[in-house]
Order: C-alpha cells, then sequence, then structure tokens
C-alpha cells in the first residue's frame, strides 16, 4: 500500500505497530478499521492517562463512565434512575452549521435511548466567536435552527443551555450536546454482546456514503479557514427516523431476548460491532451485503466506515428475531440479520461469502496507541503574572457599564435562542429556561431532577486548575440553587492540539482542577467525551480555543415543590448575599469590555468553602427559608441583581460598605457567592442559620420600588429603571443578530 | 369517559395528553393506532401534537391518509366530539374538517412559549366552563401556526362565532403586537359549524397543573367531561 494511503489513515509508527499486532500487512478495509478506532475521537489515546484521574464512583452512581451514558440513581425507592452524557460535534457544526447540530442532538439522544431510558431532556452548550461578524452569524443561526429542528421534531425538550461568545471560538465553534432519560433500573440496557450464535440485527436508516471517516475528521485540525469549506463528511440527520426509532427500540426493549444494543455513532458500524464485541469479550462476524444501503456500488470500506445516522446495532437471543424485527416494522423501520456472534474475539467481514476482513478485537481496542504527551507551562500564564487590574482607569458612569454587561451578547437573555426550541414537551418542565437550573419533574415519584451546564473558559485560560475547580463547582452551584443536590456529572473536554505541550498543560491542569472539585463536591464523573484539535491555522499561527471542560451536573430534588429560582418575588423581601467579595476582575466580563482582553492569574476558589456553601443552600431551600437563589456569575454581582429582578419586575435597594473599588466590587466575578431573598419574617431565623453554617451571610438590601439602585459607602453609584435595564437585556440579541 | 387518542408516526404529545385525562382529570385514555380504525367505545377524540410523518410533504398532509383519520372523519361527521392540538388542528385543516389552512409563522422560526389568549366563545363544548372574554395563560410551540382562510370564509367563521380563542395581551386586548405567528384577526383556534370539532395552537395540556406554570388550560378537558357526563 503506498505511504500516501497509509499516512491519510494513520500515522507511519501506528502502521508498524499494526502491521506487527496482525502479523502482516492490512488491508484497505482493515486499515480503514484501525484509522477510525484508533483515533484520537474513538481511542481517547492522548486523553486516557489523565481521565483515570476523575473519581467515578459513588453509592448512587449505577452506571460510570465506559458505557453509552452515565447512569445515577434518582428515586432509591422506585428504583427510577436517569442516564446522561454529553458529547461534541464541533468539527462538523463548523462545516455545516445546520447538520451538524442536529445530529449532534441526534446522537447523545442514541446514546441515551440505546440503554433503555426515555430520553426527557436535551441542553446545549455552545460557543461562538464574536456576534458581529457575518460568518458566525451565519453559524450561530444554522446551528440553533438544526438543534430546533431536531429536537423539536423528536419531542424532547431542549430545557437550557449555555452560551459564550469570545474571539477564540471564531473559527472554531464549540456544540456539545447533553441529553438526559428516565429508567428503570432494573430495564437498563447494556451494549455487551453474548451468546455465541446469536444474530446481529441492524436496525433504523439506510447506510449511505456520508460522514465517512467523521471520527478521524473530527480528531485534526482544520489547516485553513478555506479548508472548513471542503470537507464533504457531515451526516444530514431526519429527526423523524429517530423519533420512530426511539419508540421502536423502547417497545422492543420490551419483548423478550436483546442482549445487547448499541447505536452506530461515530466510526458507524465499526466503532459499534467492535465496542460490543470486545465488552463482551467475544468475536462479531458481519456480512456486509447484507446491510441495506443507500445507493448502488458502495464497497464494504465505505460501509464499516459510513456514519449515516439513525442506525443501530442489536444483539438478540437466536431464535427471538422475528418477534423483534416485528416491532421496527410497525414502526416502519428497516430490520435485518447481517451477521452473528463467534466465538474467536475477532471482527469478521464478509462480502458475498469472501472474507474481507479479520482483525482480532483486543488488537482494536486494548492494543490501541496511549500517548504520554509531554506537556509545559505556557508563555502567557507566566506573562499574565505580572497582571496589575488597579492600572485600569476607575470608569465614571456605571450605569452605562452595568447596562454594557447587560447587552453583552455572553449575559444577555437568550430567549431568541430557546424560543426556537420545545423546552416543554412531555410536560416535565417545571423551571423553564432562564433560570440557574433546568428543573423537571420525575413523573410517579416526588423528585425532581435539576440540570445545569457550565464552563468559564476564560477562567480555564487564564488558569486552568482553578478553572477547571470552577467549572465543576458552578455546575453544581446552579443545580444547588434550585434547591437540588448535585450528584454526578458528565463532561466535554473541548481542547485545541494535544500534540502542542502548552494546550496538553491546559488539558492536564483542568482536568486535575476538575477531579479534585468532583471529589470534593461529590459529584464523580459518570460520563463524557473529550474533543481535542479545536484550532485552525490561520496567517499568524493558529487560533487555539480556550480550554473548555464543558461540565454538565445534573442534581436531585427530594421534593419538586420546593424548587427555587433566581427570579426575586416579593416586594420589600430581604436581599442576602451569602460569601464574600474581593473585587477579582481577572476573566470577567468587564475585563473583556473595558481591556478588550482576558489577562491575570484567572478565578480561584476554595472547595471546601464551596462544599458547605451549597449544602447549607440546599438545607436552607428544603426548609422553605428562602424564596429565590441565583448564583453570582458573569457580570458580577451588578448584573446578577438585575438578573433577579427582571421576570417579576421588582426592583431592589442595596447597599455595599466593602473597601473595595466600586466597579472590581459591582462587576468582579469571585467565586462562592450567592444572592438570595427572603421573606422579612424570615430574615433572623436565615441569618441564624447561615451563620451556624459558618457560611458569611449579609444583609445587603430590599426588593423595593422600579428601579435597581445600588449605594456604595453611601454613595449611588447604579441607579436604573427596571423596565429599561430589562428591555437593552432581552432585546439586545436578538438586535446584534439581525444587524 | 373515554378519550382517544390517535397516535401517528411522528406525534409526540399523545402521551402528554394521556397522563392529563388519566392523572389530572381520572379518566380513560385509549391510544389508537394510525392504522386502526375502531372508534366504537370511544366519547371524544384529542390529535395530540407533534411531527406527524415528521411534517413530510406539509404539516398533517400525510396523516389524513391513515387509516384512523378516516374514521375520525366519519366520527366528527356523526357528531362525535374531535378537538386537535397543534398538529392535530393542521391535521384536522387537512382533513377538511375545519376551514382554513396554516402558514409558517410570520418570523419563520419555530416559536415556544407562553402567550395569552382571549376566550370568544365559551358555548362550545370544549369551553363552557371558560367566562366569556376570559383571558387565559397557555404556551404555543409550533413553526406553522399562522392560520389563514380566504375572505368569506373568514367572514363566515366570525358571523357563526366559530373562533373561540385569540392571542391577545395580558389585559385582553387584541392587536397585531400581541399576535405571535401572523394569524389573520389574531385566531389561535376555531370550531366548526357544528361546534363539535375544534381545532387550536396552542396547547392546553401543557397549562394543566400548577407545576407546570398555568392551570388555565385544564378547562378545556374539563368543559368536555361537563358536556359528556355533566361531572366535571
Amino acid at each position: 500500500m503506498d505511504r500516501e494511503i497509509i499516512e491519510s489513515h494513520v500515522t507511519l509508527e501506528e502502521y508498524k505497530k499494526i502491521v506487527n499486532l496482525l502479523g502482516r500487512k492490512p488491508n484497505l478495509i482493515e486499515l480503514g478499521i484501525f484509522s477510525a478506532m484508533w483515533s484520537e475521537h474513538c481511542s481517547y489515546k492522548s486523553s486516557r492517562p489523565h481521565l483515570s484521574k476523575f473519581p467515578t464512583k459513588a453509592p448512587w452512581v449505577v452506571q460510570g463512565p465506559g458505557e453509552n451514558a452515565g447512569i445515577i440513581m434518582v428515586d432509591e425507592e422506585k428504583e427510577i434512575c436517569a442516564a446522561f452524557k454529553i458529547e461534541s460535534h464541533n468539527h462538523p457544526s463548523f462545516i455545516e452549521p445546520f447538520n451538524g447540530a442536529s445530529t449532534g442532538v441526534g446522537g447523545i439522544l442514541r446514546d441515551v435511548f440505546t440503554m433503555g431510558a426515555r430520553p426527557i431532556a436535551c441542553m446545549d452548550s455552545l460557543r461562538f466567536g464574536e456576534i458581529d461578524n457575518p460568518k458566525m452569524k451565519y453559524v450561530m443561526k444554522g446551528v440553533v435552527a438544526g438543534i430546533s429542528h431536531y429536537g423539536n421534531c423528536v419531542g424532547v425538550p431542549t430545557v437550557g443551555g449555555e452560551i459564550y461568545f469570545d474571539q477564540c471560538y471564531q473559527t472554531n465553534p464549540l456544540v456539545n450536546a447533553f441529553a438526559l432519560g428516565i429508567v428503570k433500573k432494573e430495564k437498563i440496557f447494556y451494549a455487551k454482546a453474548a451468546g455465541v450464535g446469536n444474530p446481529v440485527i441492524y436496525v433504523g436508516s439506510k447506510t449511505g456514503r456520508d460522514g465517512i471517516h467523521g471520527a478521524t475528521m473530527a480528531s485534526e485540525e482544520f489547516s485553513s479557514e478555506e479548508e472548513v469549506g471542503k470537507k464533504v463528511n457531515v451526516q444530514v440527520g431526519d429527526p423523524f427516523v429517530e423519533k420512530l426509532l426511539i419508540e421502536a427500540c423502547l417497545e422492543a426493549m420490551k419483548t423478550e431476548g436483546i442482549i445487547a444494543i448499541q447505536d452506530m455513532g461515530a466510526a458507524g458500524l465499526t466503532s459499534s460491532s467492535v465496542e460490543m464485541a470486545s465488552r463482551g469479550n467475544v468475536g462479531i462476524k458481519l456480512e456486509l451485503d447484507k446491510v441495506p444501503v443507500r445507493e448502488k456500488g458502495m464497497t464494504p470500506y465505505e460501509i464499516m466506515l459510513s456514519e449515516s445516522q439513525e442506525r443501530m446495532v442489536v444483539v438478540c437471543e437466536k431464535g427471538k428475531e422475528s418477534k423483534i424485527i416485528d416491532v421496527f416494522e410497525k414502526w416502519g423501520l428497516d430490520a435485518c440479520i447481517i451477521g452473528e456472534i463467534i466465538e474467536e474475539a475477532a471482527i469478521k467481514l464478509f462480502w458475498h461469502n469472501e472474507e474481507v476482513a479479520k482483525i482480532p478485537i483486543n488488537i482494536l481496542t486494548d492494543e490501541a496507541p496511549v500517548y504520554y504527551r509531554p506537556f509545559k507551562t505556557p508563555k502567557y500564564i507566566i506573562e499574565n503574572r505580572n497582571y496589575i487590574q488597579n492600572n485600569i482607569t476607575e470608569p465614571k458612569n456605571l450605569n452605562e457599564i452595568t447596562l454594557k454587561l447587560l447587552s453583552s451578547p455572553t449575559i444577555s437573555k437568550k430567549q431568541w435562542i430557546y424560543e426556537q426550541y420545545d423546552h416543554m414537551v412531555q410536560i416535565n418542565t417545571a423551571v423553564y429556561p432562564g433560570s440557574d437550573a433546568a428543573v423537571l419533574r420525575v413523573k410517579g415519584t416526588e423528585k425532581g431532577i435539576a440540570i445545569s451546564s457550565d464552563c468559564n473558559s476564560r477562567y480555564c485560560y487564564l488558569n486552568p486548575y482553578e478553572g477547571g475547580k470552577i467549572t465543576v463547582a458552578e455546575a453544581a452551584r446552579n443545580v444547588a440553587c434550585s434547591g437540588a443536590t448535585p450528584k454526578a456529572i458528565t463532561d466535554c473536554l473541548n481542547f485545541a492540539s494535544p500534540e502542542d505541550p502548552e494546550i496538553m498543560w491546559q488539558f492536564v491542569k483542568c482536568t486535575d482542577g476538575m477531579a479534585d472539585a468532583c471529589r470534593v463536591l461529590d459529584t464523580p464523573v459518570v460520563s463524557g467525551n473529550v474533543s481535542f484539535y479545536n484550532e485552525t491555522a490561520n496567517k499568524n499561527g493558529k487560533r487555539a480555543i480556550f480550554p473548555t471542560p464543558t461540565v454538565v451536573c445534573v442534581g436531585v430534588l427530594d421534593k419538586i415543590e420546593n424548587k427555587t429560582t433566581k427570579d426575586f418575588k416579593n416586594k420589600e423581601d430581604i436581599i442576602i448575599l451569602l460569601g464574600e467579595n474581593s473585587g477579582n476582575i481577572s476573566g470577567t466580563e468587564y475585563q473583556k469590555l473595558i481591556q478588550g482582553e482576558f489577562k491575570g492569574t484567572g478565578q480561584t476558589i476554595d472547595l471546601a468553602f464551596e462544599r458547605i456553601l451549597q449544602k447549607s443552600i440546599i438545607e436552607a431551600i428544603s426548609k422553605n427559608l428562602i424564596n429565590s437563589a441565583h448564583d453570582i456569575s458573569e457580570g458580577g454581582l451588578a448584573v446578577t441583581l438585575f438578573e433577579s429582578a427582571f421576570d417579576n419586575n421588582l426592583g431592589f435597594k442595596v447597599r455595599l460598605d466593602d473597601e473595595i473599588r466600586t466597579d472590581f466590587l459591582l462587576f468582579g466575578e469571585e467565586q462562592s457567592r450567592i444572592i438570595i431573598s427572603v421573606s422579612p419574617e424570615k430574615e433572623n431565623e436565615t441569618l441564624e442559620f447561615f451563620k451556624i453554617k459558618t457560611i458569611p451571610a449579609k444583609i445587603i438590601g430590599k426588593v423595593t420600588g422600579k428601579e435597581g439602585t445600588i449605594l456604595h459607602k453611601e454613595k449611588t453609584v447604579v441607579k436604573i429603571s427596571i423596565e429599561e435595564a430589562k428591555n437593552i437585556y432581552e432585546s439586545n440579541l436578538e438586535r446584534k443578530l439581525e444587524q | 369517559m373515554i378519550f382517544g387518542i390517535p397516535v401517528y408516526p411522528g406525534s409526540n404529545c399523545d402521551k402528554d395528553i394521556g397522563w392529563i385525562i388519566e392523572e389530572v382529570i381520572h379518566e380513560k385514555a385509549k391510544y389508537l393506532w394510525h392504522e386502526d380504525s375502531n372508534l366504537n367505545d370511544i366519547d371524544c377524540i384529542i390529535i395530540p401534537g407533534g411531527f406527524s410523518y415528521g411534517d413530510y410533504l406539509r404539516t398533517g398532509a400525510m396523516a389524513k391518509l391513515s387509516p384512523i383519520s378516516e374514521a375520525i372523519y366519519d366520527f366528527a361527521e356523526k357528531g362525535g366530539l374531535v378537538m386537535g392540538i397543534c398538529n392535530g388542528f393542521q391535521i384536522l385543516l387537512e382533513m377538511g374538517l375545519l376551514p382554513g389552512a396554516m402558514l409558517p409563522n410570520k418570523n419563520l422560526s419555530f416559536i415556544c412559549k407562553f402567550v395569552h389568549l382571549k376566550i370568544e366563545n365559551n358555548s362550545t363544548p370544549f369551553s363552557n366552563l371558560y367566562e366569556k372574554e376570559e383571558v387565559i395563560y397557555i404556551p404555543i410551540a409550533h413553526a406553522e401556526g399562522n392560520y389563514t382562510c380566504d375572505r368569506e370564509t373568514l367572514k363566515e367563521i366570525e358571523e357563526n362565532n366559530q373562533v373561540i380563542v385569540r392571542y391577545c395581551s395580558p389585559e385582553g386586548i387584541i392587536d397585531e403586537k400581541f399576535n405571535p405567528n401572523g394569524s389573520v384577526n389574531n385566531i389561535a383556534g376555531i370550531c366548526n359549524k357544528k361546534g363539535n370539532v375544534f381545532g387550536l395552537m396552542p396547547h392546553p395540556e401543557r397549562a394543566s397543573e400548577n407545576i407546570l406554570g398555568s392551570t388555565n388550560g385544564l378547562t378545556m378537558f374539563k368543559s368536555i367531561l361537563e358536556i359528556a357526563t355533566g361531572k366535571a
């Protein structure tokens, strides 16, 4: 085989390893299989050594990483569990925003219902470049339309998400899709093949030429912006087929006989069949000429590497196949036997009865390369240590700054996005998008599930270790602010090229921080994925994204009627600040506004304090002490107060006396702070409660009037009518998009 | 009372309706597969929202060809109560049980949000427990809810009081400003001349429990119960 063909699949080094392991040269089909299975996307070859530091166990964890999705217990008594996972679809979404994003939703839904869980919620974490860039407008509109198109049609509500706009995502937007489903513990299905002679059934859409080598593409950087337009391997999804597949799979799972089931995601039939066989220590034989194809003349190579959407593989008990096939046919889906489980632990492929490939399973999985990539502290980290925030001139008009922050695309209200998503279907959504966490009821129980997606990549860029900690802590804090106990996380680790030691350093430090936070906050990692190579070459070298380890935290509310939102509820309620101000503006939206870039050493967090803060807020909510809770995040204290005021059109008057420069005090984003509001008659009880918990709790003002007023040392520093601020906060995103 | 809920491939609010029928108003729900055509024991049909047949061709255009739709047509012709919600409304229009048609929303996007509706006619089987001119709070979720019809039809349905609900302000003001999708005369839901077939774009099942933020939609289900059994 000539060198060019080899290098288009694997490195020469890896090729040598393949020849060595096989004891012969691979043919092209086999090489294609290796290239997919050994791709960064499927094999985690650069990240694996570092992922092992994540805690993955807790008494409530039913299934940790390694399956299609992670699973936690929600209702012990009724044995109701939640299965969830987040996954990236970054590269396809930049090439073809609509289909890239929509197939991202489709793929993550299949990971969830594959396990027997009915999907009840989706979320999406998005990152774009600056919104005034025309290309970004196009990408963002396409991504939102794609998510809307797919999620709405399959009938799974998109209940929330998060979105940031920063220059570094200009040529590398991120689309991370999350899905969560509900399943009874005894009804969980696994993707572990077993039983020699058992048939392998192919279900769903026909196989086409779309998406061939998608997994490999997702494991490379774009060599230029122009290259992006030339890529053709983005799949096209059909949510209608996905909806049929959901119903048919869940119905088929009720009949007896399914042993293992897995969706065909990245690397299609290759990874699904290999992974199923690998988990069960068996082999798999496939007759590729039996695979339903969309067009004539498809080769075994193309069939094995196609990433056509809405396809599943099922292994069932021999003799029970017809009943299972009947269910799929009832739903109008293709279902046919394409192979069987064999004793020899190998994947054997046949084409019209002729063996065209044979590879031992363990070579593809256990023997996949692992790279202990070198890492070193980046230059910018060292330079940033000299940053002094006091060099910023203090602005005179803080009303203007507050309004600018409220209208920044990252902070402003996202209803332009979430109103395009059906966020109510299935009638479980109890807290709608826009609060700190989405809350869903669990039908048939008193429980609620709270979900929050988070990652401030600016902090991760300036201080990857602390940023990693904060990512987990903030997602968990959002969940806690709704009244739910954070139980576990799923993560999507988006980074640039691991072959660059400075990027690898970001990865190592971020994951160190995340692991520490997960340990302290009792939120193990139960599923996730890694997306490297989020960088694009340009005239000045390359543009890498900020390290973006997106986290979705899932929590459980024992009594859903106790759910709390961010909004002030009543006039005259007392506003209390939990935690302490220090006025750190490094990595803040304010710093971006004033300085146009992120400098300094970022934000830091004390995890031990954070743990007590979260436990206390959850307990306070369960005791009905408080009427609202809102985590202080982007935009700082001032923005947080206004955000709490908008939904019910309630003004506030707040007095601060900290010995901190006013702009730093109002717009700093130091961690572990929550704004709560309480009824006047519960003021003393609440203060006493937090005192016992050793959490600093300070009355800073009350809900009153029609304006948002902040005094610092008796001087009015901000005074804006709620109506005016709300108008700007709610209209700006749409206005900018239409410009 | 037995409510029949047709399930087309792509229906996705069928279980939501079933939940309200069984768990909230404590009546019987029977799911009807699109290939069935037996409606013998059914007292009222509720066609659910969703994307029947993936909205291919045109919303509701394929669903009208299903065996169950033919049975529903006969059921309605004989005076049976039929309500269509969202995609169900679109299907009723395609079947010709209700006049008019749907265009894409005027902003060309899917819209999911709470809106206010004014009860224009409270003398139908679907609205009898509302006050006349009552303003209710209820969500919409659709991409094609921009109701339209020719001038003559519009005149006719207005004169016959066939408009049951209209989009309005929280105070009940009917104005283009409060029209989310561009529907002619702010129409959100209409019935047929006889009053036994009702279609609306908003989702009453999404506003039938406190936990969901509104119970204004529940009155619609209770109205049906009141007419059929007198026990709401």
